[in-house]
């Protein structure tokens, strides 16, 4: 009989099982199925060799412009990741994506996760972390169900400063869910805040803000978030990490719930992931947050050991009423978090906040004082900031890929009236030379 | 397993007290035995509003989250604080130390729906 690998069932093997529950054909088997319900071809294209394959998606491949100078930013940044990230995450104990179907078997595996959870607490400055969830837009989404649950409300506030790709996704997510959603807009690239006060009351179950949020402002968003405790509601933020080596933390701001993208620690800039959700609150919380929760303990003996622990929350103990349906979580994305800010320390991750602000601050000087080139708020930023060009931002950016870089974002494609705007960002991989020439490109092109 | 004479029972294990227009409410020995160490009691918001038979509140133990069920209709007056920091109590005396909450404003015509001791322990008996 002929087995695959690569292809489950083969005709001799169907109808052997067809024969063993005593039916003649496949028909037959789904005709409990009506048959509008029934597919009756899936547009999936004919087989390919290997050879066929692999010249096709080098041939796609190719198509990516890998040689471009990055200025990108908007939620994820071309941070260095130094080798020694990579060496540790493809051993062969660690190489594996999610936490095993016996996790304490696995002692190494839960170790990681732990200190994973202590680096996400110790950035954000908040008491619990999980053990990571699939991105910073699901954890932001899945922060704003644990605080309707939490607050037994349903109304959430949302500052327009946060990343417009999160707000699509909170969008599509709770499309089917009792969750009124409400918009803030920002004024001089920072939140409305009188807007969002007035906005406040005693249904809202929770604020979402970001800082840096979508434009690289940086806000402290203190007197807000007392604002909106004042009337019970929950606040969500949504942060870099990268950042809270240096600015005030959601936690001394007094955020109840912080959410992020970790790509920033240790994770490659690649189409689509994968990615890292982090998420982390309060203790009084933690039994309504969601995802996987590596705790440590002692052994019967005395020893320190490593467990999944308030497991009661989650689906295969909780089913329907569990606090996510996300029992899983982005271990080895979260393994190489943990892996980056254990080889860099609070001091190195200090410097390369730094350099990125550094650099970032001379790119600003030097792109604003191209003629024609404004600044569009006057806010502080991180590492990342909006500018404003004579001419539609798609087209110059365009211009630039032309001359080697890709030199934004062009804010219109989501901001109503910004047209002329683009978010540029600077990492500590950018030189002071790529800079000087990005600035003389830009004046060429503007 | 101990079924103390002067309370009324549920089908899903609720005992229940009623004194005057309230009530307290628990889980039986037989309840928290199954259960096994209870590591949290998500004890309901006083204040909330229960019909009879309505998710009252979650009681976690090691092996499983479960529900506990308003034994009459009512309204929350008051929850065992006592539990949050050991809630322990449940497992080592359910129906003293381990009681769960008291609901006000119970309507005593729903009493006929549980059921006495002796009804309760032909029940176990039977399972």
């Amino acid at each position: 009989m002929a087995y695959s690998t690569y292809v489950p069932h083969v005709e001799a093997e169907r109808a052997e099982m067809l024969r063993a529950i005593g039916i003649s054909s496949m028909d037959e088997l789904f005709a409990a199925i009506p048959r509008e319900l029934q597919v009756e071809r899936v547009n999936i294209p004919e087989g390919m060799t290997e050879i066929e394959a692999e010249r096709m998606l080098r041939g796609l491949a190719r198509r990516n412009r890998t040689d471009l100078v990055c200025f990108l930013g908007g939620g994820f940044y071309d941070h260095y990741v130094p080798a020694a990230v990579d060496a540790i995450l493809q051993r062969g104990e660690f190489f594996t994506a999610y936490t095993p179907y016996q996790p304490e078997v696995s002692q190494g595996t839960l170790q990681a996760a732990f200190e994973f959870q202590s680096a996400i607490c110790r950035l954000t400055g908040m008491e619990v972390a999980n053990a990571s969830l699939y991105d910073g837009g699901t954890a932001l989404f899945e922060a704003m169900t644990m605080a309707a649950r939490c607050t037994g409300r349903s109304r959430v506030l949302i500052d327009t400063g946060v990343s417009p790709i999160y707000r699509k996704m909170l969008h599509t997510y709770s499309a089917k869910l009792h969750l009124a959603q409400e918009e803030i807009g920002t004024r001089n690239g920072v939140l409305d805040q009188e807007a969002m006060s007035g906005a406040l009351n005693d249904r809202v179950a929770a604020v979402v803000l970001q800082s840096p949020n979508f434009f690289g402002c940086i806000e402290d968003h203190t007197a807000i978030i007392e604002r909106a405790h004042a009337v019970g509601a929950l606040v969500i933020m949504s942060v870099y990490p990268l950042s809270l080596a240096i600015l005030k933390t959601p936690g001394e701001m007094g955020a109840d719930i912080v959410v992020g993208e970790g790509q920033s620690l240790g994770i490659p800039l690649s189409f689509g992931g994968p990615y890292l959700g982090f998420m982390a609150t309060r203790k009084s919380l933690v039994r309504k947050m969601p995802g996987r929760i590596v705790g440590m303990t002692h052994d019967g003996k005395g020893r320190r050991g490593f467990v999944l622990t308030l497991q009661a929350r989650e689906q295969h103990i909780r089913r329907e009423k569990a606090t996510s349906n996300i029992c899983t979580n982005q271990n080895l994305c979260a393994l190489a978090a943990g892996a980056y800010v254990a080889l860099l320390g609070k001091q190195g991750l200090i410097e390369v906040a730094e350099l990125c602000a550094d650099n970032a601050s001379y790119a600003y000087e030097r792109l604003t004082g191209v003629p024609g080139v404004e600044r569009t708020f006057r806010a502080t930023f991180f590492n990342e900031f909006c500018i404003t060009l004579p001419r539609d931002a798609r087209d110059v950016i365009g211009d630039l890929i032309d001359r080697g870089f890709a030199a934004g974002f062009p804010v219109g494609r989501y901001y109503e009236g910004m047209d002329n705007v683009a978010l540029v960002a600077v990492t500590e991989m950018r030189t002071k030379e790529e800079i000087d020439r990005l600035a003389a490109a830009l004046e060429a092109v503007v | 397993m101990l079924v103390p004479d002067d309370l009324l029972y549920t089908q899903e294990h609720e005992w229940v007290k009623i004194e005057g227009g309230s009530a307290w409410v628990g889980i039986t020995e037989h309840a928290q035995h199954e259960l096994g160490d209870i590591t949290f009691a998500d004890l309901p918001a006083v204040g909330k509003s229960v019909a009879q038979g309505a998710e009252l509140m979650v009681i976690e133990s090691v092996k499983a989250a479960s529900d506990v069920y308003a034994p009459l209709g009512g309204t929350v007056a008051e929850v065992n604080t006592a539990l949050a920091d050991t809630p322990e109590l449940i497992n080592k005396d359910p129906y003293g130390a381990g009681w769960l909450c008291i609901l006000r404003d119970i309507n005593a015509a729903e009493k006929t729906k549980l059921m006495s001791a002796a009804e309760y322990r032909a029940m176990l008996e039977k399972a």
